[in-house]
């Protein structure tokens, strides 16, 4: 990766800002699949959870997430090793001071990523609903973007030490992220592994014996619609990380929105066809973890594959998503919407793919290698840090609802009135006549 | 079990870290890499069996 990146003419700045303008739909989409992923009496719980937490995020990356992050070629912290630059942490000003917002790609990057960290933190949402509490989730989301993401967010595309692997030590490129599949998909994901993790299963979710039972969404076609809806967000994110992080021209958005749409058609469709195969119909809900997974797994790489990998990448996630969701499952991991499956393992995923099927122009050999460090980094660094700091948040702000409020539901024990009003059970309707 | 395995994640990033630093030849690197690797898929399977409740704890 280049030190920095030329400035954009009047065209691409326009297309860019257009493109970035589309990723507050990523975020609706995840908002209405992890809404319809709960129990109607945890709806509105689910809805404005994700509300403060973007507005959270936003918040704190204002104040001091940009200027931990920082962009490539601006003001950073670096150490010297062995003659070389180790990039660590960047060396901006607090409330965006000293960056001209007037469409320049650092002032274009900032604004993206209001958005991008807001969709990182609300992806923690849909894994622990129905018994994480309001307060803590803005609370974990205070420490994800005002630390965690900037972090890592820098070291991937703010010319960071991942960035500069390539100019270094002649591994390929450097790390390659373009849409964001490792500094938001699996940042966020394995934060939400990490809240799974401290928070345990919902209650009823396992028997004595320890048998998993079925919780289903409470609306199918919120989900759907989600779904529809988180692609046009991420056309928009690929695309504008790849202008912005890559320095890719914007004549190749056809190929990213492209690559974006096949990869997410061949995981949705894998993911029917193994659940029609398994359990002899398809599974609504699978399916649409499956599509999402595509979407994040076309992150990485999408400026610079073919369709045709795009398509094999899009295979594996639905695959991957299906299986995964299942067998954490057993394990007694209780991802209610299935989001460490489809953001943490397929942001990884997508990272892997891009260093085995991107062809990177000028790019030394190596660029796997790259990859693999960039995910052996979020594994062994954001993974423990950000545990770390969850668990002091929870020994500060318990995290889990107490029992009587997850028997309550969530709506009526922190919010004091249900999303459906007037939806009425008329017991009725469930004799069988 | 649960400290162990954030230490073994924690080692296998070091690993990496000092493979991409300390060596040159190729073969070398990608083989440390690829160690630091297995000792972090080592310790994540440390930490998912830590959490993982007992047949009674999880109703």
């Amino acid at each position: 990766m280049p030190a920095t990146f030329p400035a954009l003419s009047e065209v691409g700045m326009a297309i860019c800002i257009f493109l970035i303008l589309l990723v507050p739909l990523a975020i609706a989409g995840v908002a209405l699949i992890n809404t319809g992923f709960v129990r109607s009496r945890s709806a509105a719980h689910a809805m404005l959870s994700t509300l403060c937490v973007v507005a959270i995020a936003a918040g704190v990356y204002f104040v001091c997430g940009f200027a931990l992050e920082g962009y490539a070629g601006r003001p950073m912290h670096a150490i010297s090793i062995a003659g070389k630059q180790w990039s660590w942490l960047a060396d901006e000003k607090f409330f965006f001071r000293g960056l001209e917002l007037d469409g320049s790609p650092a002032s274009l990057a900032a604004l993206l990523q209001i958005f991008g960290v807001g969709l990182a933190a609300a992806i923690p949402l849909g894994s622990a609903a129905d018994r994480w509490r309001l307060g803590a989730s803005a609370a974990a989301a205070v420490l994800l973007a005002g630390c965690i993401y900037p972090l890592f967010a820098h070291w991937a595309w703010g010319g960071g030490w991942l960035a500069q692997l390539g100019v270094n030590y002649s591994l390929g490129r450097g790390f390659i992220d373009c849409g964001g599949a490792g500094s938001i998909q699996a940042v966020g994901g394995l934060n939400a592994l990490v809240i799974l993790w401290i928070l345990g299963p919902r209650r009823g979710k396992y028997s004595v014996e320890g048998i998993p039972a079925a919780i289903p969404g409470h609306n199918t076609v919120l989900v759907l619609f989600g779904c529809l809806l988180a692609l046009l967000g991420w056309v928009g994110l690929n695309s504008a990380g790849a202008i912005l992080f890559t320095g890719t021209i914007p004549a190749r958005v056809v190929l990213i929105a492209v690559n974006t749409m096949l990869s997410a058609s061949a995981s949705a469709l894998t993911s029917l066809l193994i659940t029609r195969i398994r359990f002899g119909k398809p599974d609504a809900s699978l399916v649409a973890n499956g599509w999402v997974g595509g979407l994040v797994a076309s992150c990485a790489g999408c400026a610079f594959m073919e369709p045709l990998a795009a398509l094999l990448i899009g295979v594996v996630a639905g695959a991957l998503v299906t299986f995964s969701i299942q067998w954490l499952e057993l394990i007694a991991v209780d991802d209610t919407v299935g989001s460490f499956s489809v953001h943490g393992l397929c942001g990884l995923w997508s990272l892997l793919a891009a260093g085995l099927f991107a062809h990177v122009p000028g790019a030394a050999p190596g660029q796997w290698i790259a990859q693999v460090v960039g995910i052996a980094t979020l594994l062994g660094f954001v993974l423990p840090l950000s545990y770390g700091l969850n668990l002091l948040l929870d020994r500060v702000l318990p995290q889990r609802v107490p029992p009587e409020g997850e028997r309550q539901g969530m709506d009526l024990h922190e919010l004091g009135a249900g999303a459906y009003p007037e939806f009425v059970t008329y017991t009725e309707d469930f004799i069988q006549r | 079990m649960k400290i162990a395995g954030f230490l073994l994640l924690l080692s296998g990033w070091l690993l990496v870290l000092a493979a991409v630093m300390l060596l040159a030849v190729p073969a070398s690197r990608l083989c440390f890499v690829l160690a630091g690797v297995g000792v972090e898929i080592l310790g994540l399977f440390l930490v998912f069996r830590a959490h993982a409740p007992l047949a009674g704890e999880r109703h």
